[in-house]
């Protein structure tokens, strides 16, 4: 049985599984995160606790996408409107009924360093088992001076964090905005000033749409909006690549608390793979309740038992050392497209996708007879196409009209003449008809053997052999 | 003249409740998100009249229900009706790829009805272009849909066009003939509103009898349209055929769907097996016959009716008699009809022989002849000498044009009774190679 347990994270947060609730609506008050610890959450990252603010109506917006809804969500939300006595009588309440469980004080205050202190104090007094600085909020807070204002300067954050590990005795986690070019160097801001982990990422600026009714953009307060931040499924690409950015920089790299889009097991397992010492998952609480985590452990327990994988620490940042630069990939690495015809239903979206978003090397020539060889030898789209708009068709209103015709059907599932057809010799083996393929493993990409020996380009122009990039270990 | 309407029945409307209920604007978005946007689409293709049925579903998808209209009527301008009328299940719905894929086909038709709703709900125009913009003048003879998209294909292009018609009300089967639950006739006429707002005229009550009214028309007119449909259906040839209660399917349906037939009772016998013949069947169960029964002179295997309204034929409570067939029509004393059967055998060469003492006398009460309609054609033939060949006109599959070249024909008159979606691609087509005809001619 694979243990999800996590050890001394960030020099000394324990947790029964590496799955944190974010701080965020989800983490409000105690209640919330008691219900949460039944129902399988490993830790909470309180909503950050700070002077309490007075927030607006609406506050959420969100992306659907082809009928699906919340694929990102996006908040202006500030931090909790309740009393710091308030949440953090809470906070010694949850600690009291869960001691096993991690429970986090996210905290934002004024940038004094009589405050930081104070609220480190108050914060460790009443039972956290480590502290998260909120340098991340985009919205509301940084235009008075605090969250991602922090967090935009590699001196602020450098700066804070010295502060509060002047009084600390739980591990301190700098939470990092992705609003930055190079969200590295606040990495290192935080390494130096003596943080004990990160967390990242922190929610994207966005302004998720406007309604073209009102032309005003979502979320609506009182006909102005502003931006907000940006989260859910949509941002884990983003998040991942931040993630592996500054773990791979030795300057930077410390304990991760991964966050960003994280809905289900394998984004969990992803993250992890990058090396991540834990998971915050926030958006798709909100959108389906704590219950989540039950697929969540329990996809993750699934898959570490088939790879073999005993605990956290056998697969964690296993992924990294494949991750490189692009100079050092192999340029004579040689794949091309194959398209079972057993399995594919003639959508022909691999046709379109290949003429107008590739090279121009999957044909419709089954029946007329394949050739390979460049694009004028060739039927375009609007040729095909054409074809089927001039055909004279009728409905078949006899038996003998609907009956197949075994020789025009040919011998697979779909008509012969709806199967596409890669020209091997002028496919670039990019995956773009693979990707558009709706039917799973129907376009399979297959190695070539083309005989030359592996060759990147960085040692084709230095003429040298590879140098292992240093940000990777 | 303007496009009739028919006032509302409720009657007719429970009795004649709809198949398939229109989908809520959501579970539309829903739909038309499974719809997998297939390039060249086998659906496309499949439809006589190469509806781009991606391109509406997507439009549907992105919340341009007026665009999607559009798009439909570009391709199709009954596309309301063919909407409801089409058996989909043979056509764009049954070569979707999704027979291959999770099984379940888009539902092109219900979505293609919400696409159409929505523009005739909104009042919206087709859009044509600028009147005379096309010196083209033309006429097409009966206001069924072949007719109906002739005309409006050439009004879309800057043409003329006049419709004329024997009947008061216009849409031919399209009004007179489709089963009330799949198309009811007042839906029939809002699309012809649509196409009348477009420029096409109307002139109905017009019947065409006489060379001197054809020569009228040919001095009027540049081309001349034949969309005149298969007329009245087959005689059966037996005695007691013009027997008070014998009232064949097309009249049926017509006479409920204009409602001058709100019920039936007893007993109702409908001989034939095609689609009209299922149709006129479940009306008759709808209006309230007790007890239909269909007769068929050949096997079940051999129905020509499409599986699915077979299907839905014996839910309706239809019962099928096959290997049968009428022989005499006799009336009772008590007004009741008497129906004299015989069963017979089919020969290897296909041909069906009485068999002996299988004599059956059905008592019943009306007498539906559903087998086939003979097409109205001899004036043409006689006077234009335009080729007429099993009843049917002969005319070029690609332009429609006959062997007058002034003279063009589409729909049942030259395919012999196929669907509505069949009978305006052959209009559409047919106005096209018009338009070729007259820029040769100009050039």
């Amino acid at each position: 049985m694979p243990d999800l347990h996590v050890h001394g994270f960030a020099g000394g947060i324990d947790s029964p599984n590496p799955f944190w609730l974010a701080s965020a609506p989800p983490t409000n008050c105690g209640e919330q995160i008691m219900r949460a610890f039944d129902a399988g959450w490993g830790g909470a990252v309180w909503k950050t606790i700070g002077e309490p603010v007075t927030n607006v109506c609406s506050r959420y917006s969100s992306i659907d996408w082809q009928g699906q809804r919340m694929m990102g969500l996006n908040n202006i939300e500030l931090i909790s409107d309740r009393s710091v006595e308030e949440n953090l009588r809470e906070l010694a309440e949850v600690k009291k009924y869960y001691p096993r469980h991690a429970v986090i004080a996210s905290l934002m205050v004024a940038s004094t360093r009589e405050a930081w202190h104070e609220i480190v104090e108050r914060a460790e007094d009443a039972g956290a088992d480590g502290l998260e600085l909120n340098f991340g909020c985009p919205h509301g807070m940084s235009e008075r001076g605090m969250g991602s204002a922090v967090g935009q300067v590699p001196e602020y954050t450098e700066m804070i964090t010295s502060w509060v590990k002047e009084k600390a005795r739980t591990p301190v986690l700098v939470k990092l905005t992705p609003n930055i070019t190079d969200i590295r160097a606040i990495a290192r801001a935080a390494k130096r000033g003596g943080a004990d982990g990160l967390s990242a990422i922190n929610t994207i600026n966005s302004i998720t749409g406007i309604d073209l009714d009102t032309l005003v953009p979502n979320p609506t307060v009182d006909g102005k909006s502003s931006h907000g931040g940006y989260c859910g499924p949509a941002v884990k690409p983003i998040a991942l690549n931040m993630v592996q950015q500054i773990i791979s920089d030795p300057e930077a790299a410390l304990p991760l608390s991964g966050i960003g889009g994280i809905s289900n097991w394998k984004d969990a397992a992803e993250f992890i793979l990058l090396g991540c010492g834990t998971v915050q998952v926030c958006t798709a609480v909100m959108h389906y309740g704590y219950r989540v985590v039950e697929y969540m452990a329990e996809g993750l327990e699934n898959w570490m038992r088939s790879k073999g994988f005993n605990s956290l620490a056998d697969f964690r940042g296993l992924s990294l050392p494949k991750v490189t630069d692009w100079k050092n990939l192999n340029l004579n690495y040689k794949i091309v497209a194959h398209i079972d015809e057993q399995k594919c239903i003639g959508c022909d979206l691999c046709y379109i996708a290949c003429w107008d978003g590739a090279h121009q090397c999957i044909h419709m020539d089954r029946v007329s007879g394949p050739a390979n060889g460049p694009v004028e030898l060739h039927d375009s789209p609007p040729t095909v196409e054409w074809r089927s708009r001039a055909a004279i068709v009728t409905t078949p209103v006899t038996r003998q009209e609907r009956a197949v015709d075994p020789a025009v059907h040919g011998p697979y599932p779909t008509p012969l003449a709806k199967i596409p057809r890669v020209d091997e010799t002028e496919c670039v083996g990019c995956n773009l008809c693979a990707l558009v393929c709706p039917v799973d493993e129907c376009i399979t990409m297959q190695r070539v053997d083309n005989g030359l020996p592996p060759e990147s380009w960085d040692e084709r122009t230095s003429g040298a052999v590879c140098v292992q990039n240093p940000n990777v270990s | 003249m303007s496009t009739a309407t028919l006032p509302q029945d409720s009657e007719l409307l429970e009795r004649f409740s709809e198949l398939k209920p229109p989908l809520t604007p959501q579970a539309a978005v829903i739909e038309a998100n499974r719809c997998l946007n297939c390039f060249d689409a086998p659906c496309t293709l499949a439809c006589p009249t190469h509806i781009d049925v991606p391109g509406f579903i997507k439009r549907i998808a992105a919340g341009n229900l007026r665009g999607s209209a559009n798009r439909i009527l570009d391709a199709n301008i009954l596309g309301g009706s063919c909407a409801r009328a089409c058996p989909v299940e043979v056509l764009c719905e049954g070569a979707c790829v999704m027979h291959r894929y999770n099984r379940q086909p888009i539902q092109i038709a219900l979505l293609q009805r919400h696409a159409m709703d929505n523009f005739h709900a909104a009042g919206y125009d087709v859009p044509t272009a600028p009147p005379n913009t096309l010196d083209l003048n033309v006429v097409c003879i009966g206001a069924g849909p072949a007719s109906l998209a002739c005309a409006a294909e050439l009004k879309r292009r800057g043409g003329r066009a006049t419709v004329v018609e024997r009947r008061e009300m216009p849409g031919g089967l399209n009004t007179y003939g489709v089963a009330e639950y799949k198309l009811r006739a007042a839906e029939s006429l809002r699309e012809i509103e649509m196409i009348r707002r477009m420029g096409v005229e109307f002139r109905f009550g017009v019947s065409i009898e006489s060379s001197a009214e054809l020569v009228k028309l040919e001095e009027e007119f540049d081309y001349i349209f034949l969309g005149v449909g298969l007329g009245a259906m087959q005689r059966l040839n037996i005695p007691g055929e013009d027997s008070e209660g014998v009232i064949n399917a097309l009249e049926l349906i017509a006479a409920y769907k204009t409602g001058q037939i709100h019920q039936m009772s007893g007993t109702v016998v409908v001989l034939g097996a095609g689609n009209t013949a299922i149709d006129a069947a479940n009306a008759a169960r709808r209006l309230g016959a007790e007890t239909v029964y269909l007769i068929y002179r050949r096997e079940e295997r051999d129905l020509p009716a499409f599986d699915f309204e077979y299907e839905h034929c014996k839910q309706e409570g239809v019962q099928f008699l096959w290997r049968r067939q009428p022989v005499a029509i006799r009336p009772e004393q008590h007004g009741r009809l008497l129906l004299d059967t015989v069963q017979v055998q089919q020969q290897q060469d296909g041909s069906l022989v009485p068999m002996a003492d299988t004599q059956h006398t059905i008592v019943c009460d009306t007498v539906v002849p559903a087998i086939g309609q003979s097409p109205f054609t001899q004036l043409i033939q006689e006077k234009r000498r335009i080729v007429v060949k099993d009843g049917l006109i002969a005319a070029d599959p690609i332009t429609g044009q006959t062997g007058n070249p002034r003279y063009f024909a589409g729909g049942d008159c030259v395919n012999g009774g196929r669907e509505v979606v069949d009978a305006v691609a052959d209009g559409k087509r047919s106005a096209l190679a018009m338009i070729k005809a007259a820029e040769a001619i100009y050039a």
